[in-house]
C-alpha cells in the first residue's frame, strides 16, 4: 500500500500539534518517523488512525483521497496499529486474542477455532512470527505478545501497519527478533511507519527518515547519518550523545548490600539473595529487563518496601527496614520509577514539587509553618539551575513537559545533601535532550565522589552511565560485568544466561 | 555542551506566544465567561433558582389552576404567566426577607431608629444557623483535601455536643473557665469519635466511608442513653431532656439577652476556626503533608509521610471540630439537648458534605457555601409561612445548587463558558471512595 499524507495540520487550540506534514510511505518500505516526545508523533498517528480528524491536508492512499473518520475505517482501509502499551486480554489464548469481535463462526454462531488457529498458524509461518496460536497470552515473554498484536493487525489484512514505540519494552535479543520480523513484512510488500525516538533503531532498520520536530517536517534523513547528526535534527541542536565522565577512582564502599530478599505484592519473592556494594566515585548501573525484581530493589533500599532478610547499609549504618521518612534523613536520594505516581503531584506546583520530601527542612518551615519566601527562593534557584522549562514556579507540575517534570525531580533530589542517590529508570520516556541532562546531572553528582545506583532497562543508559554493570535477572543478579563487555552478553545475561554461557 | 548555549536554545524549544492584550470589555466578558469556581458556583446558584421556581410553578394549585386555564382559551396565557412570576417572586422574596433584611423594615429602621432588632433578626438567624454548619464543614472539608470522607461528622457532632454539655451543666465554674473547658469537652468529644475510624483505617484499612457511617448510629444510640439517664438527664424529667447549660457555659448573645437577636459569640469561635483551617491547609507543613496525601497518596508514600498519621491526625482534627460544632449549636441556641438532637433536617453533619463541596473544601468557600445554606434554610421557614411552599423547597434549590456545582460541565454547556479547568477539588473529593 502506499501511504501519503499532504500537509496535515491539527491544532489544539493555541498549539498546532501537528503543522503541514506530508510525508509517502511507498509498498515494501520501513519509514521511521523521528521525533522527540511531544513532536506531534502521536497526534499524527492518531489522525492516521482515524482518532483524530485533521484540521487541514488530507490522508492519500493508493492515490486516492481517503479521508478516515474512526478506527474502524482505518482498519478496513488495511491499516493496522500496533500500540505501545498492548491491549491483549491475558487470560485468553493467542487465537482468542486475535478474534477478538471478529470471530469467524461456524453453524449455531460457534466460533470456528479451528478455522481461526489455522489461519493464525499460516499468518505465522509466512511472516516466521514463530507464535504458538494455542498458548495463554499472559504466560508468553513480551516479546511474543507483541507478536500476537501484530498477527491481529495481520489477520485484519493490513497492508500498513504502524509501530508505535515498539521496542520499549523489549530485551535486546528480541529487539533483534522484531528487526527481522519488520524486515520480513516489508519483503512482502507490507508498509510498515515505524514510530520511535531511539536512533539506533532507525539506522539500523529504516529505509527512509522523516524527522520531525515541534509538528513540523525537519527533513528527510537517510539511515547513513551518524547518531549525532540525527539527534541533532531531531532536538535542533547539537546533541552530545556520549556523557564525559572523569577517570572512575573508586573510593570506599557507599551502600552494601548482603543477601537482600524482598516480595512482591503477590507475596513472591522478588528479589532473592542480592549482594552488591557501590563505592564512591562510581554509578553501578542495574541493567535488566523489567519485572526482573529491580522494581521492588529500589522500593526496599528506598525503605517503601520491607526486606524479607538480608541487610542494607549506608556508609556502615544499617539501614535496612527504615521508613521512607528514616531513608531520606539518612540522605538517600531517590528517583523514582513512576514518576508521576511517586515522584510528583501533578496538581501542585513546580515549587512545592521542590520540596516535596522537605517540607519541614529548614528554612522551608519555621516551627511547623511554611516559609514561602524560602520555598519561591528555592524553586527560582532551581529552575534556573536545573534549566526546568515551566511558565512560573506557580504552574502546576501537570503542566510541564515529561522531561521538565523528571527535571523537577532530579533538582529536588540532587539540591539537598544526599549520601548516596538511588535513580530507577532515569530518563524513561524522556527526548534525547532531555535524556543528555538527566544523564550530565548524574555523572556530575558521581564526579564530585560519590556513589549512585542506576536501575535501567535501556542498555544505551546502562552503558553511558555504568562505571560497572549488574545483571538482573529472576530476582538475581546474574553477573557484574565492565561496561568493555559487548551488549550481546549483557543481553544474554538479561536473559537468564550465566557468566560463562554469556561469554563472560 | 555549555549551560548558556541551552538557555539559548529555549525560545526555540517551548515557543511563547504573548498574545496581543485584550480590550476592557473583552478582559470582563472573558472573566464572565470564563470557568473560575467562583463563577461556576454563581451560575450554579442561578440554575438552582430556576430550577426552584420550576418546582414552585409545577406544585403550586393556584399556578397550575392558571396555567389550566389556557387550555380553555389561549387568552389566559399571560395571566398564567404572571400568576407564576407573582408565585415564585413571593416565595423568593419571602426568602429574601426572611434570612437576610426586609428592605421596607431596613428603611424604617434607618429612618425612624427603632424596631432594629426585628430587623436584623433574619440576618441574626442565619448567622446562628451558619456558624456550627461552618465549623463542622470545614472539618469535612479538610478530611476532603486529604482524600478522606468523614461521613461520620454529624455523629462526631452529638458526641461533642453531649461531652460539651455535659461538661457545662455538670460543674460549676467561673466563665472564664468554664466556657473554655466546654468548649475543649466539645472538641475532644469530636476527637474521640473521629478517633475511631482513623485508627481503624490507619491500622486495618477499614474504609472510613463504612465506619464513620455506621458510627452516626452508635452515636444516635448513646445520645437517647444519656438523655434518658440519670447524671446528664434534667432533674426532674421523665423525657429525652439532657441537663440545661449554667450561664457560665453558653456563648451569650453578641448584642445581649434583650434584643432577641440569637447571633451569639460563637461567630468568634467559627472566625477562629476559619483562620486555623486557612493557615493548616495554606500555611503548615502538616496541611501540605495532608494535601500531598489527598492528591497523591503514592507520591506522599514515596516523600516520607506517614499515610497512617495523616489518616489519624486528619480524623482528631476533623472530629474535633465536628464536636466544636456540636457545642456550638448546643452553647449558642437551645442550651440543653434532646433526644432529636442534630437529627433529620439539623442533621448539620451531613450538610456539611455538600457545604463542602459547594465551597471547593476551601476555608473560605465554606463560608459563603455555609452562609447560602443557612440563609436558603431560614428563610425557607419564612417562605413556607408566608406563602404556603413547603420548607423542602430551600432543600431543593440547595441540592440544586451542589448538583450544579459538582458538574461543572454541564454547568460549562449551559452557559457556554470557555476554558477547560476541571474541578479539581471535586475530583479530590471523591477518591475517598476508590482508595
Amino acid at each position: 500500500m502506499q501511504l501519503e499524507l499532504r500537509g496535515i495540520t491539527k491544532r489544539f487550540g493555541s498549539l498546532t500539534a501537528n503543522d503541514h506534514i506530508s510525508l509517502t510511505v511507498e509498498p515494501g518500505q520501513i519509514h521511521s518517523l523521528l521525533g522527540e516526545n511531544g513532536a506531534g508523533k502521536s497526534t499524527l498517528m492518531n489522525v492516521l488512525f482515524g482518532l483524530l480528524s485533521p484540521d487541514e491536508g488530507e490522508i492519500v492512499i493508493d492515490g486516492v483521497v481517503t479521508p478516515i473518520h474512526d478506527s474502524g475505517e482505518a482498519v478496513r482501509r488495511g491499516i493496522g496499529m500496533v500500540h505501545q502499551h498492548f491491549m491483549l486480554v491475558p487470560v485468553f489464548t493467542v487465537t482468542e486474542n486475535v478474534v477478538l469481535g471478529f470471530e469467524p463462526t461456524k453453524s449455531l454462531d460457534r466460533v470456528d477455532y479451528k478455522r481461526a488457529t489455522q489461519e493464525i498458524r499460516e499468518l505465522s509461518q509466512r511472516f516466521r512470527l514463530e507464535v504458538d496460536p494455542e498458548a495463554t497470552v499472559e504466560n508468553l515473554p513480551v516479546g511474543i505478545q507483541q507478536r500476537v498484536e501484530i498477527i491481529k493487525a495481520l489477520s485484519h489484512d493490513a497492508e500498513l501497519l504502524i509501530l508505535d514505540e515498539p521496542t520499549a519494552v523489549l530485551t535486546p535479543q528480541e529487539i533483534d527478533a522484531l528487526m527481522e520480523i519488520m524486515r520480513s513484512l516489508a519483503a512482502a510488500g507490507k508498509s510498515i511507519l515505524f514510530i520511535t525516538h531511539k536512533l539506533k533503531e532507525v539506522k539500523e532498520i529504516a529505509d527512509v527518515i522523516t524527522v520531525i520536530r515541534l509538528g513540523k517536517v525537519v527533513g528527510t534523513a537517510e539511515p547513513s547519518m551518524s547518531e549525532g547528526e540525527l539527534a541533532s535534527m531531531m532536538v535542533g541542536r547539537s546533541v552530545n550523545l556520549t556523557v564525559e565522565k572523569s577517570a572512575y577512582t573508586p573510593g570506599e564502599n557507599v551502600l552494601e548490600i548482603r543477601d537482600l530478599v524482598v516480595l512482591d505484592d503477590r507475596g513472591l519473592v522478588a528479589v532473592d539473595g542480592v549482594s552488591l556494594d557501590v563505592k564512591e566515585g562510581e554509578v553501578l548501573a542495574v541493567a535488566g529487563v523489567q519485572g526482573n525484581g529491580q522494581t521492588e530493589f529500589v522500593e526496599a533500599i528506598v525503605g517503601m518496601r520491607h526486606v524479607e532478610s538480608g541487610t542494607i547499609t549506608l556508609r556502615g549504618v544499617d539501614i535496612t527496614n527504615l521508613s521512607p521518612r528514616e531513608a531520606l534523613d539518612a540522605g538517600l536520594g531517590h528517583i523514582p520509577e513512576d514518576r508521576q505516581r511517586d515522584g510528583l503531584v501533578l496538581s501542585m506546583s513546580v515549587a512545592d514539587n521542590l520540596v516535596l520530601n522537605t517540607p519541614r527542612r529548614a528554612p522551608f518551615a519555621r516551627r511547623g509553618t511554611r516559609n514561602f519566601a524560602a520555598v519561591n527562593e528555592n524553586a527560582t534557584r532551581l529552575v534556573h539551575d536545573f534549566d526546568i522549562r515551566t511558565s512560573s514556579i506557580f504552574a502546576p507540575a501537570s503542566s510541564l513537559s515529561g522531561g521538565n517534570q523528571q527535571k523537577v525531580i532530579v533538582a529536588r533530589e540532587l539540591s539537598r545533601p544526599l549520601e548516596f542517590l538511588v535513580a530507577s529508570q532515569p530518563t524513561r520516556g524522556l527526548d534525547v535532550g532531555s535524556i543528555e541532562y538527566v544523564h550530565r546531572q548524574i555523572v556530575e553528582y558521581r564526579n564530585r565522589g560519590n556513589g549512585a545506583l542506576i536501575v535501567s532497562s535501556e542498555l544505551d543508559e546502562v552503558y553511558a552511565l555504568g562505571d560497572r554493570i549488574a545483571v538482573m535477572y529472576e530476582g538475581k543478579i546474574s553477573g557484574i560485568v565492565d561496561p568493555s563487555i559487548s551488549r550481546e552478553s549483557i543481553g544474554l545475561l538479561m536473559a537468564g544466561s550465566s557468566m560463562a554461557a554469556a561469554g563472560v | 555542551m555549555s549551560d548558556a548555549a541551552i538557555s539559548k536554545a529555549a525560545p526555540e524549544e517551548a515557543p511563547v506566544d504573548v498574545p496581543p492584550r485584550p480590550a476592557l470589555y473583552k478582559s470582563l466578558w472573558s472573566r464572565y465567561t470564563s470557568t473560575s469556581p467562583i463563577v461556576v458556583a454563581a451560575y450554579a446558584l442561578f440554575l438552582g433558582l430556576v430550577f426552584g421556581a420550576i418546582i414552585i410553578i409545577v406544585t403550586t394549585p393556584a399556578v397550575l389552576d392558571a396555567w389550566r386555564e389556557i387550555f380553555r382559551h389561549w387568552d389566559g396565557l399571560p395571566h398564567a404567566i404572571n400568576v407564576s412570576f407573582d408565585n415564585v417572586g413571593a416565595a423568593y422574596r419571602a426568602i429574601f426577607t426572611g434570612s437576610i433584611i426586609d428592605p421596607q423594615g431596613f428603611w424604617h429602621s434607618l429612618t425612624t431608629g427603632k424596631n432594629w432588632p426585628n430587623t436584623l433578626t433574619p440576618l441574626s438567624e442565619t448567622l446562628t444557623y451558619a456558624t456550627p454548619l461552618l465549623i463542622v464543614s470545614i472539618g469535612v472539608g479538610i478530611a476532603f483535601q486529604t482524600g478522606l470522607f468523614n461521613i461520620g461528622a454529624n455523629g462526631q457532632a452529638v458526641i461533642g455536643g453531649i461531652a460539651g454539655t455535659a461538661i457545662g451543666s455538670m460543674i460549676r465554674l467561673p466563665t472564664v473557665i468554664h466556657l473554655p473547658m466546654a468548649l475543649v469537652g466539645g472538641i475532644l468529644g469530636g476527637m474521640f469519635c473521629g478517633l475511631v475510624p482513623g485508627l481503624l483505617k490507619a491500622y486495618t484499612g477499614a474504609h472510613e466511608v463504612i465506619v464513620t457511617l455506621m458510627f452516626n448510629y452508635v452515636t444516635y444510640a448513646f445520645l437517647l442513653y444519656a438523655v434518658l439517664s440519670t447524671p446528664f438527664q434534667q432533674p426532674g424529667q421523665q423525657n429525652d431532656i439532657g441537663r440545661t447549660l449554667y450561664s457560665s457555659a453558653i456563648l451569650a448573645p453578641l448584642f445581649g439577652t434583650k434584643s432577641g437577636l440569637r447571633v451569639s459569640y460563637g461567630v468568634f469561635v467559627a472566625a477562629a476556626v476559619v483562620v486555623f483551617a486557612w493557615w493548616l491547609l495554606d500555611r503548615s507543613s502538616l496541611g501540605f503533608d495532608f494535601r500531598v496525601t489527598g492528591a497523591n497518596p503514592s507520591a506522599a508514600r514515596a516523600s516520607g509521610i506517614s499515610a497512617k498519621s495523616v489518616i489519624v491526625l486528619v480524623f482528631l482534627i476533623s472530629g474535633g471540630l465536628a464536636g466544636l460544632a456540636g457545642f456550638v449549636q448546643v452553647a449558642s441556641t437551645t442550651h440543653y439537648i434532646d433526644g432529636g438532637f442534630l437529627i433529620g433536617n439539623a442533621g448539620i453533619g451531613f450538610t456539611a458534605i455538600t457545604v463542602a463541596l459547594l465551597g471547593r473544601n476551601r476555608p473560605v468557600g465554606i463560608v459563603w457555601a455555609s452562609l447560602l445554606f443557612a440563609a436558603l434554610s431560614v428563610g425557607g421557614r419564612n417562605m413556607q409561612a408566608a406563602t404556603g411552599i413547603p420548607l423542602d423547597l430551600a432543600t431543593v434549590i440547595q441540592s440544586a445548587v451542589v448538583l450544579f456545582v459538582a458538574t461543572p460541565i454541564l454547568v460549562k454547556e449551559i452557559f457556554h463558558l470557555k476554558g477547560t479547568g476541571q474541578a479539581a477539588t471535586l475530583q479530590i473529593a471523591t477518591t475517598g471512595w476508590g482508595t
